[in-house]
Formats: C-alpha cells, structure tokens, sequence
C-alpha cells in the first residue's frame, strides 16, 4: 500500500495558511454583497479529456506489487529502465510523453489526483460526460454547467469572464451566465456593417440573437488582444497541431488585462480500445498532444501562468486489465491533473486503493476513492475565492457528504 | 403561391429547394414525400465507381503485413484521397439528389450507426459503410440495418470486434488473447435499447462473448476483406443477454441477438424518439414518441413504415422552423438554392470549417440534432462567412428577391423581406437570404 492519506496532503504550514484565509473571507461577508466577489485576477482552465482517458497508462503505479501483473503488456518499464516511467515520487510515474509535465512535478506546479472519479458508476461515455459537466450525481440532472453556474458567483460584471473555446458552448459553460468564445478563424472576417444588419434580423430567433450578440462581442475581443494573429491556415483545423495553435491563443485571451479568467478547451480521442501501446501507440501520441497543447497554454498565458490553475480532466477512467485487444475498456476511478503556478504541486494526492483483483471495483476497475466534485469544490473555493455553501447550494448542488479537498491551491 | 406545407416537406423532411423543386412539392406536399420512399432507386451516379469496403480493407491488411510503415502510408495516401472522393461524392448526391428525403434518411440511419474517420484506418471505410450497409436498407427492415451494419468491415474495425477473441476459444487460449467489449457495448447504448435500456455490464460482456468471431476474412471465392464468422475466436458456451439464454451457436447467436435487440421495446422508443427528434423537435412530444414506437413494433421494425408514419404526424408539419440545420444541412441547402457547386474539393474544406466533415464524427454517438450543440457565438458567424463567401460566387446568377422568394419567402416576415431587398449589393443580399435564422433552419 502506498502511503498516501489524506493527511499526507495537508502539511502544518499550509493548515495555517488556511485558517488566514478563512480569517479574510469572514472579513469579506461585511462588505455590500456587489462588491464581495468581484471578477478574479486567477485564471482557471478545464480541461476535458473525452472518450475516457486511461489514468494508469498516464500515471502508471509502477511501484504497486500488482501492477506489471494486472497491466500485463501495458506495463510501463520501471523510472531506471530504458523508456521507462517518469518517477513522480517513488511509487508513481508519468508516461513519458508527458516529460514536460514532469518538469512541472519538479517545481511544484503539478498535481495528480489518482483513483478519482465523478460519482457516475455506469460506463457509456455520454452519460459520464454529461455528468461530468451538469455537476450533478446525475445524466441529465441539471441542464446547465457547473462552470456556469460557478460565474454566476463571481458577482455581476459586463465582462465575459467564461471563455468557450470551439463554435459552439460545451454543456461545462452553458447556463444562464453569458460567455465568451474563441474558434480559430480561417475565413474572411465579415464588416461590422453587415453583421449589424444580420443582428438586427435575428431579433427574433432567441437562439440566433444570443449567438451573434456574444460572437460580435467575442470578436472585438479576440481582435483587441490577438490582432492578426487570431487567423489561422486551415491545416490549424485538425491533427495534434490544432490544440496546440488554439491552447496558445487561448493563453493571451486569459492573459489580457480585461480578458477572460475561466476557459474550457476539449480534446478528443481517449477512447483506446484496441492497440492503445505504451511508449509508442495511440494513447502516446494523444498524451503527447497533451502535454504540447499544456506548454502551449503556458506560453500564451505568460506571466498569468503564476495565477493559473488548470484542471485536466475526463469522464472515467478504463479498466485495469489490458483487454483482448491491446487496450483497455470503460472503467471507473483515473487521474485528474492540476497544473500552473496556482497550484501547489509536486504531489500525488488521493488513497490509493490498490490493484489487486481484490481491491478492484467490480472486478475490472481502478476502485474510486475520491470524488472529483471534492477536487473542484477546492479549486472554487481556494482558487477564485467562492464561498463554501454558495459552492454546495448552488454549484455542486446535493454534494454536502462531498468534502472539498483542501491545500490544493497556494495560497 | 406555395403554401407552408411544400416548405416543410422541401426542407424538414428533404435537403432544400432546388430551383422548382417548392413549385413541385406545393401540389401535394405528402404525396411528393411518399413517392419517394415507394421507387426502388438507381445507384446516385455520383456514387458509381468507388471500390468496395471489402476492397479497401483487403488493400489495408495486405500493406499491413508488409508491415506498419507501409500501412501508414496507404492511410495518409491511397486512403486520404479514397476519403475525399468519397466525402465529394455523398455530399453532391446531396446538393443533386432529386428523392431529397431519401437522402435524409440515408444520412439519419448512417449518424444512427456512425463510423469516423476519427480512426485513420476508416478513411478507406467510412464511404463504402454508408453505401453498402446503410443506403440499400433505408426503406427495409431496421433488423436488417443493424446486422448490415454490425457486419461491414467499417464497423467491425471502427468499434474493435474484428480482433476480439472468445479467451476460451481454439485460438484464444492458445494464443492468450481475449474479448474487446466495444462494440457490444455500443450496438447496446447507442444502436439499439439506449443508455436506459435496462442492461448491465454483465449484459455487455455477455453481448460481447455472443458476437466474437464476427470477423473479417475470405470469401469462398477467395476475396479478402470481407465480413466472416471465424469459429477459432468464437467464445464457446451459452450466453445470457437481457436475461434470455443463447444456446452456444456459433454465428446464429449473434444474429438471434441483434434480431432480439431489434424487436426489444426499448429499441422502439429509442429510435423513435431519435427519430421524432430529427423530423419534430429537439424536445418531441411524448405522444408522438410513443405513436412512433407502437408504429416500429407493430411493424417488425419496418423503416419505411416508419417514413410514412412520420410524415403523417401532424406535429412535424405544425412548425416550419422548429429545426436547426446541422452545418451540412445548412451547406447542401445554400448550395441546392444557388445551384452552385463550386470546386468540389473546396466543399469538403466548407464542412470542416463549418464544424461537419463528412464522416467525422467526433464519437461512436454520432453528431447532435438538437440546436444548442450547433449554434453558438462562433458558429453563427462561421456560418455568416461562408454564407458570404457563397453569395460573393453566386451574385451574378441570382437577384435577391427573387432567391428570397424561392427559398425563405413562405415563412418569412415583411421586415426580412425589406431587409434583403435593402441590401447595399446584390451579394449582400444573397449573402443575408442564407445566413438568415429563416435559412438555417427547418
């Protein structure tokens, strides 16, 4: 077993750091309720890995006796051996696609939550994405986004402090809080004057009239803080170089004096079934993506970075046992990763509940022993300053028994 | 004069006017619709010429054991340019069809049981799956739909089966391989009872174990590449699925349980509603979902039946634009309207841009049919552009008031109208006509 508690994660010093917090936020209930929770200079940034990213194979437990056994050719080499295993702390790795991850690990602005997962316990992954961004224990149970709904806290302000990144809003940033929006732009961009008159015919079309409003707005703002670097060739529309054209550009959008302070970027391509390989295969070349798209996002957010959280997340994690087929099927518990300068990393957190056939949930997979509303309940909390019960009342509504995780954000 | 009826029957449940085709439909808007489901169609002539999916697979397994880098190459090359031949031609059967709700419902089924070319080897299948499993059955029987399906070599390497191994069977446990659960899985949530559909992960594994050995192989001909039951991977033994007992059969249980799925209550109110989604509203009523489902059991699942009785749900004709076009909707309707095809490589680079290569889906579940998924700040004015970059081509072959007349006039206001015929150029106005709320949607 690995020695990993709870306890582990929370040291003297930063058990202090949070009693002043606290100490501050109490300050903060006297002053007129517009005024408390004014937009943030944090950055925060999700990241959704769909179709189920494999946990183990990016944060193998290659120190775990059950490991090599249970992972059978997925097994990565040990952190001494040629290829191997990127040594977090003696009993984790990283994938070796991830080296400039590890870099992060080293200085501290990289966190691993291991053995996470949503309280989603089926495995199709539109269900699990669906819950995964509702924030409910739930398919279907909210119609809106927790990220959404976690602006709506952030106080009143005519900025558009979401950002959406895609044509159109993940489900994480829908809701009743307008957002802002990037997508690269590979046309000729239309007159102000034309879109005028488009606007004022959408007039009646709810649907229309919101999209063109936010677009016009997203578009001065990309325009102010990009200029002409916001075109792109259309080779920028597809294969590992468009996450990381995009999550660069994403960067100065969240860098800029008055630009957004919340991003989601999505990434497809997890769902390796067949072939999914080790140092080579499908799933290095994806985490590979990965870790581009992440430097990318830290160039671009430059000096933010320091004030920058980014969750990197999925809707479950995939089963222990390699399948049939060189790859591995829906499971249940994986990784969440934090990074940025925000974070105080360095760390693997989590209980660690073991891989032998024994301790499997169901038999098959990694068994969850935390939940991921505890990781972004702590984030919320820590990072962008929202009060605790708004958080539980409002953004994780029926997640009382859910404790936030503490320490995980600098203070 | 055409009534509101001919719109609907030319744009919810067809492609879009073609020049005449509102004139065509007005006289008996059903009746146009119905027609098109009776004839047996020819082979669209876009469509003629292209290899088989067996072909293409057998070309990929061949330059596989010459090894990995020569399968590589056959992808980014041979493949890459079957794939666009392929996207061309689905996409100008489109812009030309003249049975346009034929069409539609060739692009329905082939979203229902989706392959991508998310998975590079599918570049050389996607095309051939929706010309050989899916549109020679959208008039048949949805049972034989889903094993057409179920067995293309699309499918079966799309969702993992063709190397999935009964780790009892000859091969397996001499080989030490075993089950891939993906497709199970997937024919279960997404092809046929849906995510609510009542099975386990028991059911899934079971599912599983029934289908190994639907593989890819020879036929008695010697021709590679084609679908084939391989006994030495079958799994042996009996199997539970959705508590019914499959005695160990070899290939017969796997099609005893997907025409058990077929025939499942569950399966009708899934494709009924998905069906009602696409043709009602994205929030259909109930009554109409469930009048769809009675329909699909009563029938045995007959797809054709199931055309008709949609067209004569009084619900799908009672809001002309309750729809959102999909972007290649909204790019086949703008290009049947100017009829201006343009370079026919540029249109795939338009649904790129647009969010919809052909077949490109992002996952198994297919692309969304409900507005929100489509329409956002970002979409709007991608689609304003290129609504503009169309217009700019076509401004010399169309006034604005006429191409407004023939194609949003039944359903749009006054103020629309003077809009577009208060456009400072031509292009403009066309440029409006088709980026209009009106036009994008159906």
């Amino acid at each position: 077993m690995h020695p990993l508690a709870p306890t582990h994660a929370l040291s003297r010093r930063r058990a202090l750091r949070q009693i002043g917090a606290g100490a501050s936020l109490a300050a903060l209930w006297l002053l007129p309720a517009r005024l408390a929770y004014a937009a943030t200079d944090r950055r925060l940034v999700v990241i959704v890995l769909r179709g189920a990213l494999d946990g183990l194979a990016a944060v193998p437990a290659y120190a775990d006796p059950d490991y090599r056994r249970q992972r059978g050719a997925l097994a990565l080499a040990e952190p001494s051996e040629a290829d191997g295993a990127l040594d977090l702390d003696g009993y984790f790795g990283l994938h070796p696609a991830l080296r400039s991850l590890h870099e992060m690990y080293r200085v501290g602005e990289l966190l691993v939550v291991h053995a996470v997962a949503t309280p989603y316990r089926s495995r199709s992954h539109f269900d699990g994405q669906d819950l995964l961004e509702n924030g409910t224990a739930a398919p279907r149970g909210a119609s809106d986004g927790w990220l959404n709904r976690a602006l709506a806290l952030l106080g009143p302000s005519d900025r558009r402090l979401g950002l959406a990144v895609g044509q159109t809003v993940p489900l994480l940033l829908r809701g009743s809080t307008p957002v802002g929006s990037y997508a690269p732009q590979t046309m000729a961009e239309l007159e102000s004057d034309f879109l005028a008159r488009l606007a004022a015919l959408y007039r009646r079309d709810a649907i229309f009239a919101a999209a063109i409003d936010e677009g016009i707005k997203a578009q001065a703002m990309s325009d102010e803080v990009l200029g002409e670097e916001k075109r792109m060739g259309r080779e920028t529309l597809r294969g590992p170089a468009a996450i990381r054209a995009v999550a660069a550009k994403v960067g100065k959008l969240l860098a800029a004096p008055d630009g957004a302070r919340v991003a989601v970027i999505e990434a497809g391509g997890w769902d390796t079934h067949a072939q999914q390989g080790t140092i080579n295969g499908r799933l290095a070349v994806g985490l590979a993506s990965l870790a581009g798209a992440l430097a990318a996002l830290k160039e671009g957010l430059g000096p933010s970075w320091r004030q920058a959280t980014i969750a990197v997340v999925t809707e479950f994690g995939r089963t222990v046992a390699i399948n049939g087929t060189g790859g591995t099927d829906h499971g249940t518990a994986g990784i969440a990763f934090l990074l940025g300068g925000a974070v105080d990393g360095g760390r693997v957190v989590g209980q660690w509940p073991g891989l032998a056939q024994g301790r499997l949930y169901e038999g098959r997979d990694l068994a969850p022993t935390s939940d991921l509303r505890a990781v972004l309940k702590g984030i919320l909390a820590e990072h962008l300053g929202l009060p605790r019960d708004a958080i539980e009342r409002e953004v994780f509504p029926g997640s009382a028994g859910v404790q936030p995780m503490r320490g995980l954000i600098r203070a | 004069m055409t009534q509101p009826g001919a719109f609907a029957a030319v744009n919810r449940f067809g492609l879009g006017a073609r020049a005449g085709e509102l004139a065509l439909a007005s006289g008996d808007p059903r009746g146009w619709l119905v027609a098109q489901l009776q004839a047996t169609p020819p082979q669209p002539s876009r469509l003629a010429g292209l290899a088989t999916g067996a072909q293409n697979m057998a070309q990929f397994q061949r330059s596989r054991r010459q090894g990995a880098a020569d399968a590589q190459r056959l992808i980014r090359q041979e493949f890459r340019t079957t794939y666009l031949r392929e996207a061309v031609a689905r996409t100008l059967t489109q812009i030309e069809a003249e049975s346009p709700f034929r069409e539609r419902l060739v692009a329905f089924w082939s979203n229902h049981f989706t392959v991508s070319v998310q998975r590079p080897t599918l570049l050389g299948l996607a095309g051939a799956f929706e010309r050989e499993a899916i549109r020679p059955n959208v008039t048949g029987k949805f049972r034989d739909m889903l094993i057409a399906a179920t067995r293309h070599p699309a499918m079966l390497v799309y969702l993992d089966n063709a190397l999935s191994v009964g780790p009892n069977s000859i091969a397996g446990s001499r080989r030490g391989r075993g089950l891939n659960e993906n497709l199970a899985r997937e024919i279960l949530e997404l092809h046929t009872v849906g995510v609510s559909g009542g099975y386990t992960q028991d059911d899934v594994r079971e599912f599983g174990r029934i289908l190994t050995g639907w593989s890819l192989g020879r036929t008695e001909d010697g021709d590679a590449g084609h679908y084939k039951f391989q006994r030495l991977i079958h799994e042996p033994g009996d199997k539970v699925l959705l508590g019914m007992r499959y005695a160990e059969a070899g290939e017969d249980e796997g099609v005893a349980a997907l025409t058990a799925l077929a025939r499942h209550p569950a399966t009708a109110t899934h494709i009924a509603l998905k069906f009602a989604r696409h043709f009602v509203a994205d929030q259909p009523p109930a009554a109409v979902v469930s009048r769809l489902a009675q329909l699909f059991r009563d029938s045995d699942g007959d797809l054709a039946a199931l055309s008709r009785a949609v067209i004569d749900t009084p619900e799908a004709w009672a809001n002309p634009l309750a729809k959102v076009k999909t972007p290649n909707e909204f790019v086949v309707s703008a290009l049947r309207a100017t009829g201006f095809a343009g370079d026919p490589e540029r249109l795939v680079g338009s649904l790129r841009v647009l969010g919809q290569a052909p077949f490109a889906a992002p996952s198994p579940a297919g692309w969304p049919d409900i507005a929100e998924q489509w329409i956002g700040p970002e979409s709007v004015l991608r689609r304003a552009e290129w609504a503009m970059a169309v217009a700019l081509r076509a401004e010399r072959a169309h006034r604005p008031d006429a191409f407004f007349a023939a194609t949003i006039g039944p359903v749009a206001d006054a103020a629309t109208g003077a809009a577009i015929a208060g456009a400072p150029t031509a292009a403009e106005g066309l440029a409006l006509v088709l980026a209009s709320a009106e036009f994008q949607r159906r």
